[in-house]
This record gives structure tokens, C-alpha cells and sequence, in this order.
């Protein structure tokens, strides 16, 4: 059956070396040329109907990567009920990335980072905002563009430090009388979130 | 083939990345002062009812409520 594996690739690479030249690219490019093949036997059927629309002729074509780095980073931080930023020019954004706190300035490499419960703060001149996230992810684009999607993100003053102190002491007693994974894993992440809140309200 | 990456300790502990996600979100929502978070609880709540449906037909639906009473 392996003997057969390398015949198959060379024949899977030809056949898409073949296509290449019909072959779609990234939305960078854009989407506006329409398959006239199609559209000329479409026409044949129902010559009264219009051909239908693909969802690429209703999308904008992605922003193409400028050469130079600009100035700003472009935030748009949006919960599953408001938009909290929109494209909104900022100088950095901090974010709490499970690899640790990332700073983002323009010019950033495209990445798409996991968010862990911490302290989300967007620098804008002397402005710092911060936000405690409870996780989320952000996308960062080549066009300095940064898309930061949270589930809540509240900011700091709106957090009441006794019922943190409180939910602390609660999920670490529970951690410790907890004997199915599922009761350890969920009062692992009761401790850290409010380590998280705690260490965002005393830090 | 053994797993390469390091799994997350709720992935480990059989939790999906939406419910490890929404756990954190009621814990944060759980520690707001007071008029945030009435209306961050009020904001999620849901009201939903389900039926199964058996032979073609549905079946007594159950309701889903945080609003009581309703």
C-alpha cells in the first residue's frame, strides 16, 4: 500500500501543478472574476434569472499589507453583545495571550492568539484603558489591523474585591475536595480566574 | 501515535474550549459590584423550550427558564 503512496502524491501534485493557473488565491486578491463558463450555460437554463451570487462577490476584498509600517494599530475589541472598540487607532494594546503578556504595536506579526483571564490595556498617548478580560482570542493581521474577541470584559472598578477574595477561598477549598476530573478542572479555573481578578485588582 | 501537543488541563479533563470559556465568563460576571452585575445576569439570561420529537410529531416540551414563574 506504500509502495503506492508516492505514485499517488506525485500524481495529487501534478494535478493541482495543473490547475494552478486557474487555481483561486487568498482574498488579498480580488474576488471579481466570475467563472463565464458557468454563467454563459446558467444563461442557457434560465436565460430570465439572474446567475447566482457567490458569498466572495459580496466580500470585500481583505486590505492589502501596506509596504511601510503605519503609524497606528487599529483595535476593534467587540464581547458577544456591544462593540467595545471599533476601529478605534491606538498606540499598543496589551493582551493577556495564554503564552503570557503580549504586547502588540503596529507592524506586528500576524498571529492569532488564545486569551487567558488577565488584564486586556490599550495605550493610546498618555491613555491607558484597561479591561479585565475573562478569555477570548485576538487576531492580529499583516495590516496592523487587531481583532480582539471576548466573551466579558469588564473594566477594572466595575469588580468587587470581596466576592474575588471570596469566590478564591471557595474554588481552592473545592480544588482540594474535589475527586472526578471534570469537579478538578472546574475549580482550577474558579482559582484561576480570581487569582487572575485579584492579581488585576492589587497589581 | 502518542499526542504531541500539551493539552490545556480541562481539554485533559474532558471540557470543551466554549464551556472552559463560558465558566469563566459567569465567574467574572459572578464578582462584579452591583448595578454591572444585575445587568450583566440579566443580559444572559435564556428562556428556551425544547421537544423531541418522535414518529413525526413532537412530544411534550420541556421549558428552559431563568425568568421563574414564567
Amino acid at each position: 500500500m506504500l509502495r503506492q503512496a508516492s505514485r499517488l502524491l506525485s500524481r495529487s501534485v501534478a494535478a493541482g501543478s495543473s490547475k494552478s493557473a486557474t487555481a483561486r488565491g487568498f482574498s488579498t486578491e480580488v474576488p471579481s472574476t466570475i467563472d463565464s463558463t458557468f454563467v454563459e450555460s446558467w444563461k442557457k437554463v434560465a436565460p430570465n434569472m439572474d446567475p447566482p451570487q457567490t458569498p466572495s462577490s459580496f466580500m470585500k476584498p481583505r486590505p492589502s499589507t501596506a509596504s511601510s509600517i503605519p503609524t497606528k494599530l487599529t483595535v476593534n475589541f467587540v464581547l458577544p453583545y456591544a462593540s467595545e472598540l471599533s476601529g478605534k487607532e491606538v498606540d499598543m494594546v496589551i493582551i493577556p495571550a495564554t503564552t503570557g503578556q503580549m504586547g502588540v504595536l503596529p507592524g506586528h506579526v500576524p498571529t492569532i492568539a488564545e486569551l487567558k483571564p488577565g488584564i486586556m490595556s490599550v495605550h493610546e498617548g498618555t491613555d491607558v484603558n484597561k479591561y479585565f478580560v475573562s478569555s477570548g482570542f485576538a487576531f492580529l493581521h499583516a495590516n496592523s489591523v487587531a481583532d480582539i474577541i471576548a466573551v466579558e470584559a469588564v473594566p477594572l472598578e466595575n469588580i468587587d474585591p470581596s466576592q474575588v477574595q471570596k469566590g478564591l477561598a471557595e474554588f481552592t477549598q473545592k480544588l482540594a475536595a474535589a475527586s472526578t476530573d471534570l469537579e478538578k478542572a472546574e475549580a482550577q479555573i474558579g482559582v484561576e480566574v480570581h487569582s487572575a481578578m485579584n492579581a488585576a485588582l492589587t497589581g | 501515535m502518542a499526542s504531541s501537543a500539551a493539552v490545556p488541563f480541562w481539554r485533559a479533563a474532558g471540557m470543551t474550549y466554549i464551556t472552559y470559556s463560558n465558566i469563566c465568563a459567569n465567574l467574572v460576571r459572578n464578582c462584579l459590584k452591583e448595578p454591572f452585575k444585575a445587568e450583566a445576569l440579566s443580559r444572559e439570561k435564556v428562556h428556551f423550550s425544547i421537544s423531541k420529537w418522535a414518529d413525526g410529531k413532537p412530544e411534550k416540551p420541556i421549558l428552559r427558564s431563568d425568568t421563574p414563574g414564567v
